[in-house]
């Protein structure tokens, strides 16, 4: 492919073009909130099986990580955990959806849908925390 | 008076202010016009049929990727404001003028062109309009080649080899023709990195689309049948 004078236009980097583009639509959204929360997770899963690896060491270590685990602190970010892997779950199955069967114009019902899960399922972990 | 900036220059430039008076049913393209015959005869754009069929004068106004002579100014400036630029993700040669050639060399590179299995001799080949091919090809066909879909793609932008919407729904009407002889071929070329895979279904190139096709779902049906292909099945 040829590539001179534009050089600068197609080496916007991947913030600048987020930021340049207006109107941004459903479909844009459900791909973002599915990136985002996967990185999320990769960060967040090692730490989390660490620190259930820790607990099963032991009786004496599994009561401190359960006291450690029921301040407050920890319980929001297992709540955030909860709350990402229900959007990405929700968001895999968009694209599953999308690129499996055979679908006209439905997307972004599919990407309502997404929202309106993982916001149940984000729900629910909290009610059965109060 | 309608308050315009637009890009003026190459890859280097700046935005440059002009006052047009508004009129009924004012395209976004007819100020473009109004502005190179009134103000600024040095105005560099595009245009050939100025009726949606030709693809040429497509732009990026206020932010979004347009074909500039459908767009009526009072759809898109609500604060009687409009920015141009020309169309993103192509290299720019001068103010809302961008070089097409890669665009239309990934057409190429998706093996856009027809494979004939017939010559003139043989009768005509009978495609039933109610078949699935036929319908697949029918819903992608109308594209007129403006590059909206490509200038709105963010993986275009991040992966600058990707074959783009574009190139891949003309791939998908051809592999859904029953009378191309180039199937299999058109099928391994568009199986690759910078092919279909690539796409991560942000359906901006749907959303954008002047013509209302849904690139999409041609890229989604080359997924399927590049995955069913490397199953061992026909689709």
């Amino acid at each position: 492919m040829r590539r001179d004078a534009g050089e600068a236009v197609t080496r916007q980097s991947a913030l600048a073009r987020i930021a340049s583009q207006h109107d941004r639509h459903a479909g844009w959204w459900a791909f973002i909130v599915h990136r985002v929360s996967g990185v999320a997770l990769a960060i967040f899963l090692p730490v989390h099986f660490w620190a259930l690896g820790e607990a099963l060491r032991g009786e004496a270590r599994l009561d401190a990580f359960l006291r450690w685990a029921d301040a407050p602190g920890v319980r929001a970010s297992e709540w955030a955990i909860v709350v990402l892997l229900g959007l990405h779950l929700t968001g895999g199955l968009r694209v599953l959806a999308l690129e499996w069967l055979p679908w006209r114009g439905w997307q972004k019902t599919l990407a309502g849908a997404v929202a309106g899960a993982s916001l149940l399922i984000a729900l629910a972990f909290l009610a059965d925390l109060l | 008076m309608l308050e315009v900036a637009i890009w003026r220059g190459g890859a280097e430039g700046r935005l440059e202010h002009y006052s047009v008076p508004r009129a009924p049913s004012q395209t976004v393209l007819d100020v473009v016009t109004w502005i190179q015959r009134h103000l600024d005869p040095t105005l560099a754009y595009r245009f050939a049929c100025r009726v949606g069929m030709c693809g040429s004068c497509a732009m990026t106004v206020n932010g979004v990727a347009r074909w500039t002579c459908r767009t009526h100014v009072d759809r898109v400036a609500p604060g009687s404001r409009l920015e141009l630029r020309p169309l993103a993700n192509l290299p720019v040669i001068r103010d809302l003028v961008c070089d097409m050639r890669e665009f239309f060399d990934k057409w190429i590179a998706a093996k856009g062109a027809f494979a004939p299995t017939a010559t003139r001799l043989d009768a005509p080949a009978r495609v039933l309009p109610a078949s699935r091919e036929r319908r697949d090809a029918d819903a992608a066909v109308e594209c007129i080649g403006c590059g909206v879909c490509y200038a709105s793609c963010d993986i275009v932008a991040w992966r600058p080899a990707y074959l783009g919407p574009a190139a891949l729904n003309r791939a998908w009407t051809l592999v859904n023709d029953v009378r191309d002889g180039a199937r299999a071929g058109r099928l391994a070329a568009v199986a690759g990195d910078a092919g279909c895979h690539a796409c991560h279904s942000q359906t901006s190139c749907t959303e954008r689309c002047p013509k209302h096709l849904s690139p999409t779902a041609s890229i989604a049906g080359l997924k399927r049948m590049a995955s069913r292909s490397l199953l061992g099945g026909d689709r």
